[in-house]
């Protein structure tokens, strides 16, 4: 895999040549040659996501690179769950369709059960946490962060609720979330201007703003993003689209203007 | 490439002081992962029983297990033995646990506090894989460095070297105490980076739980 992905010309991640899985998977007791995840592949970027008036708010952009290459330009990283919640997640994009797996095996058997109860995003959170927790002491992480948001009517009327779990476990509920990139250029925008109960068009405006710093800034992030919302009324996740940007700067136009020497 | 790492320290600082009637546990509210904060508003402290409460600084996805197995394991008991856990009952109970994983330890620095038997206050001091004693008072945490002198300054607690062996616990009164966690706190906010936001302080005595938060510099 590594001889393979490095001859298709610089692309994969910079996966050192002979690579040995050391350390974890020897030290499984009398497990023998088992294979533990070392790195990720196909990743994706950030996702970031606030409460607003009505419910949670999510978005990212629909791109999985291969390392430095940008390899898929129209991924859904962003899935319902349940009546109640919807999930967002950056990392190994592979490892969150195993997530969504796992998921469907919840929500299904919590359907079965046929009680008039069904899981919402308190206790999706709460599930995935103990996954991710569980795969990280076998030395078998699910290289994702994770982001869950929903609504669901608690004893004070309908609850909202948004959280976050990383690929080690640790997890926490905030009013703003972003993963990796989005928790340094995203959040203090956020900090900055998030309040309780914005209205629709404020969320998306000011996720928008967010998803722009994040596209001149991230290298990794594309200009095609999803925005997801989850309100009492259900879940939905609208086609994607492009943001407007900007280059026409002086400074671009004639980058070598000041420079001194000979370029 | 960097190997997967299965710890983090998300920081914080965790203190606790007993005293002749009384217990003051109080822990900041900041969660942080390298240079970031990701929540300001996250609790380090667990109530495992009514007199019993643990406050604890480390990893978080460690820290929450801990207490999850704590909880469960001190409801058993409950439905065994017909009463709650005790402090040191539980002191016993968390450093065995701790322990159990001494080859891929919980990374939790914990305070375990509360009323004794007889109503005394006690605190318990642990390392990650289980050490433990009953002391008068401690600081855990990326600030404990920062606070322990200045506690063993203020509490003019009983030195533990003395023979007979006295009690540790502090002479001062409730409201002292609180007013002396609240300034070690303030004092290990302004240069410890990872300590701040918000202080949560609760208060075990005879009458029972308080709980009370204050405002910490969010820098």
């Amino acid at each position: 895999m590594d001889g393979f992905a490095k001859s298709i010309g610089g692309g994969g991640p910079n996966v050192p040549a002979g690579s040995h899985p050391a350390g974890g998977s020897q030290a499984a007791a009398g497990g023998g040659a088992t294979q533990r995840t070392q790195y990720p592949y196909v990743t994706g970027t950030s996702v970031i996501a606030l409460k607003y008036k009505d419910g949670v708010i999510m978005a990212c952009d629909t791109g999985a690179s291969y390392g430095s290459t940008l390899r898929y330009k129209s991924v859904e990283r962003i899935k319902a769950v349940g009546k109640h919640s919807i999930i967002g997640a950056s990392g190994e994009y592979s490892d969150f369709q195993e997530i969504l797996r796992y998921l469907d095996e919840l929500t299904l058997s919590d359907h079965m059960w046929d009680d008039g109860n069904s899981l919402g995003p308190k206790e999706i959170h709460n599930y995935l946490t103990r996954v991710m927790y569980n795969r990280r002491n076998k030395f078998d992480p699910l290289w994702n962060s994770l982001v869950i948001g929903g609504v669901k009517k608690g004893p004070k009327g309908d609850e909202k609720y948004l959280g976050m779990v990383n690929m080690i476990g640790t997890h926490f509920e905030e009013n703003h979330v972003a993963t990796g990139f989005g928790n340094h250029l995203a959040i203090p925008i956020l900090r900055a201007e998030w309040h309780e109960d914005m209205t629709f068009e404020e969320a998306v405006k000011l996720v928008e703003k967010c998803l722009l710093v994040l596209l001149y800034r991230d290298r990794s992030s594309i200009n095609k993003f999803q925005i997801a919302k989850i309100t009492t009324e259900g879940s939905t996740i609208y086609p994607p689209y492009s943001l407007k940007t900007y280059w026409g700067f002086t400074h671009f136009e004639n980058p070598a203007q000041g420079a001194v020497g000979s370029w | 490439m960097a190997r997967f790492d299965p710890y983090e320290n998300n920081g914080g600082t965790c203190v606790a002081v007993a005293g002749a009637d009384y217990c003051v546990v109080a822990a900041d509210t900041r969660l942080s992962v390298g240079y970031s904060i990701l929540s300001r508003d996250h609790s380090k402290i667990a109530q495992l029983a009514d007199k019993c409460v643990l406050a604890s600084s480390g990893f978080q996805g460690d820290i929450k297990a801990l207490q999850k197995a704590l909880a469960a394991k001190e409801l058993v008991y409950e439905h065994n033995n017909n009463k709650k856990m005790s402090c040191p009952a539980m002191a016993q109970l968390l450093s065995n646990t701790l322990y159990y994983k001494r080859f891929f330890p919980y990374y939790a620095f914990n305070v375990l506090a509360g009323l004794d038997t007889q109503g005394k206050g006690c605190v318990f001091t642990y390392d990650a894989v289980g050490s433990y004693e009953r002391t008068g008072y401690s600081a855990q945490g990326t600030g404990s460095a920062l606070m322990m002198p200045v506690l063993d300054n203020q509490l003019k607690s009983p030195s533990p070297l003395l023979l007979p062996a006295r009690d540790a616990v502090t002479p001062l009164s409730e409201s002292d105490a609180v007013d002396l966690v609240k300034d070690v706190f303030a004092s290990a906010t302004e240069r410890d980076i990872y300590t701040g936001d918000r202080l949560e302080i609760v208060v075990i005595n005879s009458s029972g739980t308080c709980r009370e938060c204050i405002e910490l510099r969010k820098d």
